[in-house]
């Protein structure tokens, strides 16, 4: 490649004599390979790029969006040891799972204030900052997972008590009753255990494993709040 | 403890002791030490002997240990993540073994020394607290379910501002308190120029790992029989004050007969308040005659009276 070196790619340490005057000594032989492409491809493809995401239709986008999210509950509802919610985490799954369950577990604004379930500003702190402060406590402890990632675990893995928190709803359609509450019981008692163990066989691996309990015990106690905010909802 | 356990490792528990007693000595075993554990709490005469000279040991070795933990913590700046990584610097059966430790109280065993040995954590401390707080108010909530399952005139409905309140009051507890104690603590020795006998951060964690007996008490509290609340309650307060005095003892004890007094019963009596506060305000039940109830300022549509403040157990220092 010793031709190619003398291109004219560099003119600014070339002795001063007219430009590209050497080029025409510059022979690439036939039998040097010489690779790639002179013509820069590449342009019209960035070109591409830029408008498949800045001129698709927004329909496209929010079914992509979607369709990510989707996917997660999926890998959520089944859970198995993969990394999908680890490497492509989102926060869109989380937010649309603590609204939902905030917009149904908030009281009636007839209730008075000191009585009652909580308000959705409650729920929505204690989601929050109960997934931020075990998030800051499995880092604290030492484990290797991002926060960001952590946050979209412990989001995700609340839609099993989201589940059980619609079927909870429709269950105390049907009027109150010891029956009624065994069955929400159970239901409550299911969700909960998966979700538990969804989120720790996505969290588990992060830990060293002299200090895997200290981590999930504080996943325990967040699903077990959220368990029991749902159980003791009652419709006024 | 089965009893060939106890034969077993008698002799290393022993050493145990000693080490975290005296962390320079040899492991001889001082034949006095056992039979002395039962005095030290009651009587200062008796504990003064083996104590004067636990001091001047353990006073070089805290100095020296305390040097080596100043550049130790300098290092890190507070800033930095890694400083606060340090407190979390436990396993978990380092975490159950303290929580043992705080169950069973003796006399012999400074918490500081023999389980902590100068290696305090935030991780206990705080999660006890969550799990007090959350379940305070889960079976508080739980005992008035279980009221109205008996008498279904009594209107029922998930009081969510009881969590708020127990968050609060358990977490300022165990941090305010431990603070009043530590800043009360180097006060006290700083007319001896001598460093305060424990960090800020040991001092919360004795608090904290104290308040665990507290989650089982609560637990069994549900049980709605009054005098059995009671005895469980006086049982666990006294495991768990028990705790704290057997902590502060080889601190106090070379102060003032006065102070020393003081400052031990006024650890007991908040202690005393919390258990209170938390059986009065989260386990109130009614008795099923009562509609109005008598202390309320708005118009309620139950009939269970709920105390709008907590009563005295708030006061930190």
């Amino acid at each position: 490649m010793a031709e190619a070196e003398e291109s004219p790619g560099d003119p600014g340490t070339a002795s001063p004599r007219p430009l590209f005057a050497g080029l025409s000594d510059i022979s690439i032989s036939q039998d040097i390979p010489v690779e790639g492409e002179i013509t820069i491809p590449i342009r019209s493809r960035i070109r591409e790029f830029d408008s498949s995401t800045l001129n698709e239709s927004v329909h496209s986008t929010i079914m992509r969006d979607l369709k990510a999210v989707g996917k997660k509950f999926m890998h959520v509802l089944y859970p198995r040891k993969s990394n999908t919610l680890l490497r492509d985490w989102d926060l869109w799954g989380p937010l649309i799972l603590c609204v939902t369950l905030a917009l149904m577990l908030q009281r009636d604004s007839a209730d008075s204030e000191k009585d009652g379930g909580p308000q959705f500003a409650e729920v929505f702190v204690i989601v929050w900052f109960g997934a931020v402060t075990i998030t800051l406590n499995s880092k604290l402890l030492g484990g290797n997972i991002s926060f960001f990632q952590s946050l979209c675990v412990l989001g995700y893995c609340i839609l099993p008590l989201t589940v059980a928190m619609l079927i909870c709803r429709l269950v105390l359609l049907a009027g109150p009753g010891p029956v009624n509450f065994m069955v929400r019981l159970f239901v409550v008692i299911v969700m909960f255990a998966w979700s538990i163990v969804a989120s720790t066989a996505f969290l588990a691996d992060s830990q060293p494993p002299n200090r895997r309990a200290l981590a999930v015990y504080p996943v325990f106690l967040f699903y077990f709040v959220i368990s029991w905010m749902i159980l003791t909802f009652t419709p006024q | 403890m089965a009893a060939a356990d106890e034969l077993t490792f008698h002799e290393f528990e022993e050493a145990t002791n000693l080490l975290a007693e005296t962390p320079d000595a040899a492991t001889t075993s001082r034949s006095n030490q056992p039979t002395s554990q039962g005095h030290v709490a009651v009587a200062m005469g008796s504990g003064d002997s083996y104590g004067a000279e636990d001091e001047v040991e353990e006073e070089s070795d805290k100095a020296s240990l305390l040097q080596e933990k100043q550049q130790q913590q300098q290092q890190p700046g507070f800033w930095t993540f890694s400083y606060y990584q340090s407190f979390f610097d436990v396993d978990t059966s380092q975490v159950l073994d303290r929580i043992k430790g705080s169950l069973l109280p003796r006399p012999g065993h400074n918490f500081v020394r023999h389980y902590l040995r100068n290696q305090p954590d935030l991780y206990g401390p705080f999660w006890i607290c969550a799990t007090l707080a959350f379940v305070l108010a889960v079976t508080g909530n739980l005992t008035l379910v279980l009221a109205q399952r008996r008498d279904p005139s009594i209107h029922y409905s998930p009081q969510f501002h009881k969590v708020t309140v127990a968050g609060i009051s358990i977490y300022c507890y165990a941090w305010l308190v431990p603070l009043a104690l530590w800043g009360f603590l180097r006060w006290r020795k700083g007319v001896r120029e001598r460093v305060g006998p424990y960090t800020f951060l040991e001092t919360v964690c004795v608090y904290g790992y104290s308040l665990f007996v507290f989650i089982p008490m609560v637990v069994l509290w549900l049980i709605p029989v009054p005098w059995l609340q009671w005895l469980f309650g006086a049982l666990a307060l006294g495991l768990s004050a028990a705790g704290l005095v057997f902590t502060l003892w080889p601190v106090v004890r070379e102060d003032t007969r006065l102070v020393a007094a003081a400052l031990l019963s006024t650890v007991v009596l908040l202690h005393a308040l919390l258990a209170m506060g938390c059986k009065l305000y989260f386990f109130q039940s009614l008795p099923p005659e009562h509609v109005a109830p008598p202390h309320q300022a708005a118009s309620l549509p139950t009939n269970i009276p709920l105390s709008p403040t907590l009563p005295r157990s708030m006061a930190p220092s």
